[in-house]
């Protein structure tokens, strides 16, 4: 298990300053949220993160070693990322052994079918699967598809931005069962991007809330039912999902 | 037979739609009556909803529609030729779509584009068109309706993109308007913004409202009358606030499926699809 610390992490892209300086510190084996309004700076942690972008400041360290200094290949077997829409994150012209099979070859790892076996057991797929192509597979069996390409090369953390956001909600309760079995088998770290507090009060130890680019607040789960927030961009938020769910008891 | 009473502005009985070239219905048998009120269809992608929304405005040109019934006021919908419809569509039911970023025109003023919806449809001066849209913007709570005129779509934010949608939709006074999944793209926080300008336009103009969502907490806590669609039929037909009475084992797990603010944390129940569902079912 291991631990992540974002320290004054500050992106700016063009003129705009996408992330001022962003700090928070994640636990070993914790399932942390990043919830907020659409371009509040949630993903671009992600990304930045991932290296996807690279003209950042301030540190990104894993149990205290800096993300920019690991090489590509350590770094993407302490971890990974799931995208948000599984109809565009996956290669629509390669089977799903093409797909699992890349980050075997690229890490010269041995044993390729046990593996990609294995990864699709554990996402609950058919081992027969492999053979079909992204558009023979619905929402749900491509997002299982996703999280097996993460887990193939057994990372410690995985990075989840909107996991469920593009699925049904009967779908989305299997992906989100799913992420919940795979942490509690592997002691997994998590650190989740999503819009729905709903889904970070089922998943989520704590959270922190974004706004413009900074974090407002970081809680923990217990304070969404009763609104316990102290901020008041924080209170606003928890008080519309709760508003949107009133009637639900 | 259905009776259609004076409250009754739609009325679609037997509604059948079968996409050109594929073997089975997208849309069987479904039946409903429109009042003065806010009707919630709901189900999963696929299950066309949005196809019985589309179809209602004859906007499926790849697909043959099949109904016993399609009547809306004094119209027949079913056997109006297309010209006739271009003074039905946007003007007596309107459609707000999903996304404001791709369902307004990205190289035309906001302002301009509510403005033609109007008078496209109403006889009028220039002047008395923008008169009317800066009217509209206003009553959508857009603050400064004169600056919002001359924006371009895309230095509008999603919420305000929705409402300018909202505003061009009820801008002609329609008997009925279709929103299709209209706060899917926003935030919490705008969406709940966004539907109360909604409702309250729809109450202050006794406008009939179809609400289609994949959204049961949306639709419960917003609509009158809910159906609950399952590939391609409505299995169940229920009021809003008796939703937690849902007999069909559908809607049942569609609820159960919804993770809650404050509920245990227990795996989610995982709808089991039954292959009984997809037998014709008649829902009075």
């Amino acid at each position: 298990m291991k631990a992540i610390s974002f320290d004054k992490l500050r992106i700016q892209l063009g003129s705009a300053l996408i992330l001022p300086g962003v700090s928070f510190d994640v636990k070993a084996g914790e399932c942390f949220g990043l919830v907020g309004e659409s371009g509040s700076g949630k993903s671009t942690v992600l990304r930045c993160m991932s290296l996807l972008f690279h003209s950042w400041s301030g540190t990104i360290s894993i149990d205290g070693k800096s993300v920019k200094e690991m090489g590509p290949f350590e770094r993407c077997r302490t971890f990974q990322m799931v995208f948000q829409d599984p109809y565009g994150s996956l290669h629509p012209r390669h089977s799903v052994r093409t797909t699992l099979s890349e980050p075997l070859k690229i890490h010269k790892l041995d044993n390729h079918i046990e593996r990609m076996e294995q990864a699709l057991i554990e996402v609950g797929l058919p081992v027969d699967f492999l053979d079909r192509y992204p558009h023979q597979l619905s929402g749900g069996q491509r997002q299982r598809v996703a999280i097996a390409r993460a887990l193939i090369l057994e990372p410690d953390i995985l990075l989840l931005d909107e996991p469920t956001s593009a699925l049904d909600v009967s779908v989305q309760a299997e992906i989100l069962n799913l992420l919940v079995r795979l942490r509690e088998e592997k002691g997994f770290t998590y650190l989740i991007v999503s819009h729905d507090l709903a889904v970070v009060d089922h998943m989520c130890d704590r959270f922190a809330v974004m706004q413009g680019g900074k974090v407002v607040e970081v809680l923990p789960r217990e304070a969404i039912p009763g609104n316990e927030a102290i901020m008041p961009y924080a209170r606003e938020l928890i008080a519309a999902s709760l508003q949107y769910e009133r009637t639900v008891e | 037979m259905q009776e259609m009473n004076s409250d009754t502005i739609l009325a679609v009985e037997n509604l059948s739609i079968r996409y050109r070239g594929t073997p089975t219905d997208a849309v069987r048998n479904v039946t409903f009556n429109l009042g003065r009120e806010r009707l919630g269809i709901v189900g999963e992608s696929g299950s066309g909803k949005s196809t019985v929304g589309r179809a209602l405005l004859k906007l499926l040109p790849t697909a043959d529609i099949k109904a016993d019934r399609m009547q809306f006021r004094d119209i027949d919908l079913l056997n109006t030729p297309e010209k006739e419809m271009l003074k039905v569509r946007g003007r007596r039911i309107s459609m707000i779509l999903q996304d404001p970023k791709f369902s307004l025109n990205p190289i035309q003023k906001c302002g301009p584009q509510v403005a033609e919806a109007y008078s496209n449809h109403i006889r009028c001066s220039k002047k008395e068109a923008k008169q009317r849209t800066l009217t509209m913007l206003e009553s959508v709570q857009i603050r400064d309706p004169e600056r919002v005129y001359g924006l371009y779509p895309h230095e509008v934010s999603g919420g305000m993109g929705q409402r300018i949608m909202i505003a061009m939709m009820l801008l002609t006074d329609p008997d009925v308007v279709i929103a299709d999944e209209p706060t899917s793209a926003l935030d919490v926080t705008v969406r709940l913004q966004v539907l109360d300008i909604l409702d309250a336009l729809v109450r202050d103009k006794g406008i009939g409202l179809i609400m289609i969502s994949h959204d049961l907490n949306l639709v419960r806590n917003f609509c009158d009358r809910v159906l609950i669609m399952y590939a391609g039929q409505v299995v169940e037909a229920l009021n809003a606030n008796e939703m937690h009475k849902a007999q069909h084992p559908y809607t049942r797990g569609l609820l159960a499926a919804q993770p809650h603010i404050g509920g245990p944390r227990q795996p989610l129940p995982v709808l089991e699809r039954r292959p009984e569902w997809l037998e014709d079912v008649k829902v009075v």
